[in-house]
Order: C-alpha cells, then sequence, then structure tokens
C-alpha cells in the first residue's frame, strides 16, 4: 500500500511537533553564544566563552549531574527489581489480583508534586509520622531532609513510591503477551519456578525490559518536581540536580544565556549517554 | 519450599501495599485537623487522638480574600488544558501512527523507525531545556501566562506519548483488514475512519489515559509559563506549601487534586486484565 495520501496522515503532527520545537532549539544554541543575563538582557555575541566557563569552572554543574546519574540510575534499578517481582505476583492467580493491580498503578496517576508535599509533612522531622513512629519503638529522629545523605535517600525512596507502577505497567503488560508454549514446555520438563524464571520468563521479558528501563530512564533524568519540592536542592547542593542547577542559573539568577549554554550542553549528553545504554543493555540482556 | 514462598509472596505484597497506602490515609487524617492536632504532638486516629474538624476542607471553596484558597477555578483550568492537549495531541498522534504503521517512508537515509524515534524522543528534553526559550517566546507574543500558551507546550509533552502507542497498536491491528474496505471500494481516509478506527478504540482509550495522566500531573510548565491570570492546580497547591504551612487545607487540597485520576488506575487495570494493554505497550 503506497499512496501519496501518507503524507496526509503523516505531516499534521509532524510539522506540529517541530513547528514547535524548531524555535526553542535554535534559540537555545544561539542564546548559549550571547551573555543575555539581567543587566543586559540582548542578544549579544560572546562566542563560546559561556561553553570555556562550563568546561572549565563550573564544578557545581558537573557535581548536580553525577547526583542526578546516581539518583536516577538507583531509583530504576530499584523500581525495576521491584515493579518485576510485583508484576510477577500478580501475573498469575492470587486473591483479590485485581484489587492488587489497582492499589499498585495508583501512585502514577498521582500528581508528583502534590504528593510530594505530602510526603514532606511525612517526613517532618519532628511533627510527621515516620519519626514519631521510629520514636515509640527508641529510634532516634533521622534528619530525613536536613542531612546531606540522608535526604538523597529520602528522594530516592519518594520517586520509587510514585514511578514503580509505571514499570510494573510496563512489566506485566509484557509478562501478559508472552506466548503460553515455552511455559508448558517447562512444565512438562518439570522446572522449577526459579529455573523456569531464569530460563524461560526473563529471556522472553529482555525486549520489554530493556523498553521499559530506557523508558524510565528517560522520565527519571528528568527528575525535578520531587527535589524542588521536597528540599528545594538542599541542604546546601546535597540533592541539586543538572535540571534544577540550570533553573537557578536561568530562572532566578536570570543568567539565560549561560543557562541555555548548560541545557544545550545537558541535552547533547543525555541524548549520547541515553544511547549508549541503550547499546549496552541490548547487548547484555539478550544473548543470541 | 512452596509455603515459604507463599508467604513471602504476600508479606512483600502487603508490605508494599501499606507503603502505597500510607502518605494517602496520612493525608486523609491531617485533613480534617486543626492547629493544635497539627503543631502540638504527632497525631493519627480522629476523634481517638484528635477531635476532627472541616476547616481544611471549608477553605478550599471560600474566596481568597476571606481566607480562603479557592482551587475551584485552577482546577477548571487544569482540566481544561489536560484536555484540550489531550485532544489534539492523540488527533495528531494517531494519524501520524497510522502512517508509520501502514506505509512506507524513504527521505535519505531517514526511514519509518527514525521518523517514529523522531516523535517518542521529544520526551528525552528536560522540560527545563525547553521552559527558557519558550518563556522567551511566550512573552514576545504575548502568551505568556495563559491557557493557550500552555496547550501548546503540552503538546509537545503528550504527542510522543499517543505515537508511541498508537504505532504499536496498529502494528497488531492486521492489514488485511484495510486492504479489505479499500478493495470494496473505500478510499485510504474512508479505510482509516470506517474500518480501522473503531477497531482501535482500546488503543484510543489507552493513549487518552496515559496523555490525560502526563498532561495533569506536570508542574514544571504551569509553573514557568504562568503567573496569576491562569493558574493550574498543582501550581496552587505548592504554592500553599511555602506559607505558613496550613497542612490541613493542603492536604485536602492535595487529595482533592489527585482523586479524579484515581478513577484512571481502575480504567487502565481493566484494560489491562483484558488483554488490551499488552499490544499497546511496548
Amino acid at each position: 500500500m503506497n499512496f501519496k495520501h501518507k503524507f496526509v496522515f503523516l505531516f499534521p503532527g509532524l510539522f506540529v511537533l517541530i513547528g514547535i520545537l524548531i524555535f526553542p532549539i535554535i534559540f537555545t544554541i544561539r542564546l548559549s553564544l550571547s551573555g543575555w543575563n539581567s543587566y543586559t538582557p540582548e542578544m549579544n555575541f560572546i562566542g563560546i566563552t559561556n561553553y570555556i566557563r562550563l568546561f572549565t569552572d563550573d564544578p557545581r554543574f558537573w557535581e548536580s549531574f553525577f547526583r542526578l546519574s546516581f539518583l536516577s540510575v538507583t531509583t530504576v534499578i530499584l523500581q525495576y527489581v521491584i515493579g518485576f517481582a510485583l508484576a510477577l505476583m500478580v501475573w498469575r492467580e492470587i486473591k483479590f489480583k485485581r484489587f492488587f493491580r489497582v492499589i499498585f498503578l495508583i501512585p502514577m496517576m498521582t500528581t508528583p508534586v502534590i504528593m510530594t508535599v505530602i510526603w514532606r509533612t511525612f517526613f517532618h522531622e519532628s511533627l510527621g509520622p515516620v519519626n514519631d513512629l521510629l520514636g515509640n519503638i527508641g529510634i532516634k529522629p533521622i534528619l530525613w531532609l536536613s542531612d546531606p545523605v540522608i535526604a538523597k535517600f529520602t528522594v530516592i525512596i519518594v520517586e520509587v513510591w510514585q514511578w514503580t507502577p509505571f514499570m510494573f505497567l510496563l512489566l506485566l503488560a509484557g509478562l501478559l503477551s508472552l506466548p503460553k508454549e515455552p511455559f508448558l514446555a517447562a512444565a512438562i520438563d518439570g522446572a522449577s519456578p526459579f529455573r523456569k524464571f531464569v530460563y524461560v520468563t526473563f529471556p522472553l521479558m529482555a525486549p520489554i525490559s530493556i523498553g521499559a528501563i530506557i523508558i524510565r530512564l528517560i522520565e527519571a533524568s528528568k527528575i525535578m518536581d520531587t527535589v524542588f519540592v521536597l528540599t528545594s536542592g538542599g541542604p546546601g547542593t546535597a540533592t541539586e540536580t543538572s535540571s534544577f542547577y540550570i533553573y537557578i542559573k536561568g530562572l532566578r539568577e536570570f543568567q539565560m544565556g549561560y543557562a541555555a549554554t548548560l541545557s544545550f550542553t545537558y541535552l547533547v549528553i543525555m541524548i549520547i549517554s541515553l544511547t549508549i545504554i541503550a547499546k549496552v543493555l541490548t547487548k547484555l540482556m539478550i544473548k543470541e | 519450599m512452596h509455603k515459604l514462598y507463599t508467604f513471602l509472596k504476600y508479606t512483600f505484597i502487603t508490605l508494599w501495599t501499606v507503603f502505597i497506602v500510607a502518605p494517602f490515609l496520612w493525608a486523609i487524617s491531617t485533613s480534617f485537623k486543626d492547629f493544635q492536632s497539627v503543631n502540638s504532638k504527632v497525631t493519627y486516629i480522629p476523634w481517638l487522638d484528635f477531635e476532627p474538624t472541616l476547616e481544611g476542607w471549608r477553605v478550599l471553596v471560600k474566596s481568597p480574600a476571606r481566607g480562603g484558597v479557592d482551587i475551584v477555578e485552577p482546577y477548571f483550568n487544569s482540566i481544561f488544558v489536560t484536555c484540550t492537549a489531550s485532544l489534539i495531541s492523540i488527533i495528531l498522534g494517531t494519524l501520524a501512527a497510522y502512517a508509520l504503521s501502514r506505509f512506507t517512508f524513504k527521505a535519505g537515509f531517514v526511514r519509518n523507525n527514525d521518523i517514529t524515534f523522531f516523535f517518542i524522543s521529544q520526551r528525552i528534553m528536560p522540560p527545563i531545556v525547553l521552559s527558557i526559550p519558550f518563556f522567551i517566546f511566550l512573552s514576545t507574543i504575548g502568551l505568556l501566562d495563559s491557557l493557550f500558551g500552555l496547550v501548546v507546550v503540552y503538546i509537545v509533552l503528550l504527542m510522543p506519548i499517543a505515537v508511541w502507542i498508537m504505532v504499536d497498536f496498529f502494528n497488531r491491528v492486521p492489514k488485511e483488514l484495510d486492504e479489505t474496505a479499500l478493495i470494496d471500494g473505500c478510499n485510504p481516509y474512508q479505510a482509516f475512519y470506517k474500518v480501522v478506527l473503531p477497531n482501535s478504540i482500546p488503543g484510543l482509550i489507552v493513549a487518552g489515559m496515559f496523555c490525560i495522566i502526563f498532561g495533569w500531573i506536570d508542574f514544571f510548565f504551569a509553573f514557568i509559563l504562568t503567573f496569576t491570570e491562569v493558574q493550574l492546580l498543582p501550581v496552587k497547591v505548592v504554592a500553599l506549601n511555602s506559607s505558613i504551612t496550613p497542612w490541613w487545607s493542603l492536604s485536602a487540597s492535595a487529595l482533592i487534586s489527585v482523586a479524579p485520576l484515581i478513577i484512571v488506575a481502575f480504567v487502565v487495570e481493566r484494560y489491562l486484565s483484558k488483554g488490551n494493554l499488552s499490544g499497546a505497550l511496548k
């Protein structure tokens, strides 16, 4: 089937998307070569000065980038393991199967910032229930939000709560679409549940797993809402991620030119690293 | 061995359910508290630990002049922006997905997969990267702080999702379906509209649900691109957070903002259990 009509189907969507995006991208690149800030809000040309500053004189950006990598990789691994476990558990018949499926899905339907507002009261160091309950069993109050190390884990807990359901959904949809024959064959061979998982379920799920992990990594790399409300990047810069740092530079300090430099560099790094991760994961998980 | 496994399984499921439900229970309890029961010590159960009041819920509908929060208008703004952007994304995304699933495109080294990837890859774009140019762009054309400006931005967020789900879905709708329609004398548009589309309703619903979820939960664009004229729900609720922490109205408004989408969880589960989602999400 090949028609000239095919363009009628494709072009509206394609051109609307390109039309909305082309300006911001070109503008960001141009802006990154300017010294636009609150004193001189104009599109002058200062060459690659901003890029030199970024690569020689801005450890805070690179720290925020490594922090982001740590946070997103950790949360995605946790989400994958927990999500896969949950999906396996409600895949076959168990009691109240559909009830649990709904419950496990609910967090992803809730607005992250709004739930984070709740989590902030939940982890409140003197008035929150977590420290109170821990106090009842004799554990000293934990500085959930004001200790630089623990604050990172608080962010991870909230992110895992919020997004494990998405992983769960993708993996369960995958499990439900698997063909029945390999499992019958394994049952006839008398394979144990563990061996069945290692030799049948996991290999069959590998392509779906890779897709789910990549999608979650893409979304996790944008982690911002949680940090914004929970800790505002603090204490100090302990939970500051790249997006948040760009936000501070651009829309709080109004160093638009420099923020555009950060944005563009960050975008390029993200595209390259996600491509590499996708390639490596495919190599690791699908054995020919 | 088997008994131990079952025991561990149910323990894990129970613990996880408690973890998921805990913040909701805490928010429900907090929404009925007053200043005293929030600030003196940690309280949990109404009547037993503290005397419940409806103050937290009452301020939601009061006008700001009388010390209320007034989340009614942000609520409708959020619904309007989410639904409009979702609808446009679904229409454009479905058309594009159909083209990518049924026809072959060739332009230089660009193939169908590359075009699909182009659509989906827009999700990689961090909101902050887009929001700075959009901020300047919308303020230049005078659309900063307007519903229209937000709808435009949300289309970028949502169309990739629509294309992602619908391409996979159309790939599973047999080609013979449209071919038969074409032989019966339909033109390609009629074949799409009269035959393929009615058979794709589960896919459309799933794609619609995902667009609504990701539109409704967005905070950042609404936060950057609107100020006073137009406020969306998440921005309004988070603004409460910065003031002197009236936890009761905060919890009440949070609960009422996340409530509508809980219904979506039931719809998604329904399609999941019927097996309609397996092809749509891959």
